[in-house]
């Protein structure tokens, strides 16, 4: 009876308790990610209240934009690019960085730093790293002899302009995601290197399994889930980010060469005012993130389990 | 290979490497804020040391000549605020999907961590109108109203893992000696979650000052930006920079956020990977 009273009452409480989580989750998210599938069917700007749905005009306008195709092949460029390099690099940190050494919270920090300081405020300091006049790479090159005299490996002008010369922006923009990224993806793997029982690997070493063997055999195949979340938070952060691509580029240099989906978004929507393009340019972030939930269900579900 | 390489290379030289790529934009930072003009300003200086004796000139600038200060103030505002209503909204869910919900608990729990996947970079867009239909534009507010779609999600994800890891018995012990279920939370789940609501809030607060998109979105007024954009946007202006006083503002703002979310970072990692190669 008392039993009974208690679940009746504990139930009732759960509900109450959740109540304004739900109302403020449905209200700013979920009714707005519901509008902007609206909105990419419409003619919605952010000045007039008043919008019909126009179908998929937005659509086939966009797909003829080369704005939007040099930003979608870009977004999938930057997001591949960057994600290869970080799980590598990663994996090498990890693996000196679960050794006890002396002064080992000092490296931790500055290793961390690029992820645990604002990005705003990492990615002002790469700006003046890529300066056109004044950067530093640049006169490290130059004191290498590597570049602003005739026949130098970089060319003869005294500066590279890293970020007015389209393949070098890009390439500025990945480094500056990698770097970034690394110290994310080497403490979600060096989560994952603990968890692996040190007797087996010590059992496979006394069987007398080399390096390799052990990595191939054991030490990647145990670390796979967890270097699957690695990719994944990774490809979450690259592939939606535009923080590093507005602060180093805005998107270019002209027309588009640094340009991904979500700064040709912000520049539609904020810039132009125009709500319907800037929505459909956005919702193809939606496949990659679907993608990304599922995994992320069947992990939970997983981890549920075991 | 790799062993090799580290052997060959030896540890610690693998590791300066590291070191170097991570920290090298925070090092010229530190060293730009007090490097005179002149002596910045020429590209055949050593940008790695002070060429000539080092100047304040570049903090005086920023903190006396900016709006710097203010910049400051606002995102310490939004950021208190927000950590606030995270809170509110997040310690009475998790407990209820830990503690009362429940099978079904578990799936409400997921859910709410799912709408973290959805990007400020999309929702910005369906926001920056109801923002406008409010009249929020301009204005701190809406960065308080629109931050916790970021913060709640996650801090619900972290507090409920950490209600979980505490016993049951402890509170139904309380409950058996006569207590409320408000009364067994108030006096003996809450002392003991005082670390994982202080992670909760150190997390939530590191996101507000990191937040980009939005601030660039709803604020345009420069007495009303936060550190990031305010930085961006106000001490570059077209091919002008403050070196200097740029590099002073963004290394001043981004140490103690750092050396906060260091001392968290292993609880926030571990919420990231979702029980997975973990024991």
């Amino acid at each position: 009876m008392r039993q009974g009273h208690l679940f009746h009452s504990d139930r009732l409480t759960a509900l109450a308790l959740l109540v304004p989580v739900v109302t403020y989750i449905v209200a700013f998210i979920g009714f707005p990610f519901v509008m902007s599938f609206v909105y990419s069917i419409s003619d919605a700007t952010i000045g007039d209240p008043h919008f019909s749905i126009i179908g998929m005009r937005n659509f086939r306008e966009m797909l003829q934009d080369e704005a939007f195709r040099t930003s979608l092949a870009n977004t999938f460029i930057f997001t591949f690019v960057s994600i290869g390099l970080v799980v590598v690099l990663a994996h090498i940190l990890a693996e000196l960085l679960i050794r006890e050494f002396p002064g080992k919270w000092i490296a931790r920090f500055l290793l961390m730093l690029p992820w645990t300081a604002p990005i705003a405020l990492g990615a002002i300091g790469f700006l003046w790293f890529m300066d056109s006049v004044y950067s530093p790479f640049d006169w490290l090159l130059r004191k290498a002899g590597l570049l602003g005299h005739p026949g130098d490996l970089f060319g003869p002008m005294s500066n590279l302009y890293w970020l007015a010369r389209p393949g070098l922006a890009m390439a500025s923009v990945i480094l500056v995601h990698v770097w970034r990224l690394l110290p994310l993806a080497t403490v979600i793997l060096i989560a994952g290197l603990n968890s692996i029982p040190r007797e087996i690997v010590e059992a496979a070493q006394i069987d007398g399994a080399g390096y390799f063997r052990r990595l191939f055999h054991i030490t990647l195949p145990l670390l796979f889930p967890v270097i699957g979340v690695t990719i994944l938070f990774s490809v979450f952060f690259t592939f939606t980010d535009m923080t590093v691509v507005w602060i180093l580029t805005k998107g270019g240099p002209p027309p588009h060469a640094t340009q991904v989906l979500a700064s040709l978004a912000f520049l539609k929507t904020i810039q132009g005012g125009d709500l319907a393009q800037g929505a459909a340019v956005a919702l193809f972030f939606f496949p990659v993130l679907a993608g990304i939930a599922a995994i992320v269900l069947r992990l939970v579900k997983k981890a549920v389990v075991v | 290979m790799l062993k090799r390489i580290v052997k060959g290379c030896g540890f610690y030289g693998v590791l300066s490497l590291f070191i170097m790529f991570s920290a090298v934009p925070f090092y010229i930072m530190l060293i730009t804020m007090f490097k005179r003009n002149h002596d910045l300003l020429d590209p055949n200086n050593n940008p790695f040391i002070f060429n000539e004796p080092p100047t304040l000139q570049h903090l005086d600038l920023l903190l006396h000549q900016t709006q710097y200060p203010v910049f400051l103030l606002n995102t310490l505002l939004v950021g208190v605020l927000v950590v606030l209503i995270t809170v509110l909204l997040a310690l009475p869910a998790a407990y209820s999907l830990a503690r009362l919900a429940g099978g079904w608990g578990e799936m409400v729990g997921v859910g709410i961590f799912l709408t973290y996947l959805v990007p400020p970079t999309l929702l910005f867009i369906p926001l920056s109108r109801i923002v406008a239909d409010l009249g929020l534009q301009n204005s701190l507010w809406a960065l308080v109203l629109i931050y916790p779609t970021f913060t709640v999600p996650f801090c619900t994800w972290l507090l409920m893992g950490f209600f979980k890891s505490i016993p049951r018995d402890i509170e139904e012990q309380a409950l058996i000696d006569g207590c409320s279920r408000l009364g067994a939370f108030f006096r003996i789940l809450l002392p003991i979650s005082v670390p994982g609501i202080i992670t909760v809030i150190v997390f939530a607060f590191t996101l507000v000052v990191n937040e980009y998109i939005y601030a660039l979105a709803f604020i345009q007024e420069s007495g009303r930006k936060t550190i990031g954009i305010g930085l961006t946007t106000e001490l570059i202006r077209g091919d002008v920079f403050y070196w200097g006083a740029l590099m002073g503002g963004a290394l001043l703002a981004s140490i103690p956020v750092a050396i906060l979310y260091t001392i968290f970072l292993d609880r926030i990692i571990s919420g990231l990977n979702m029980g997975t190669g973990r024991q």
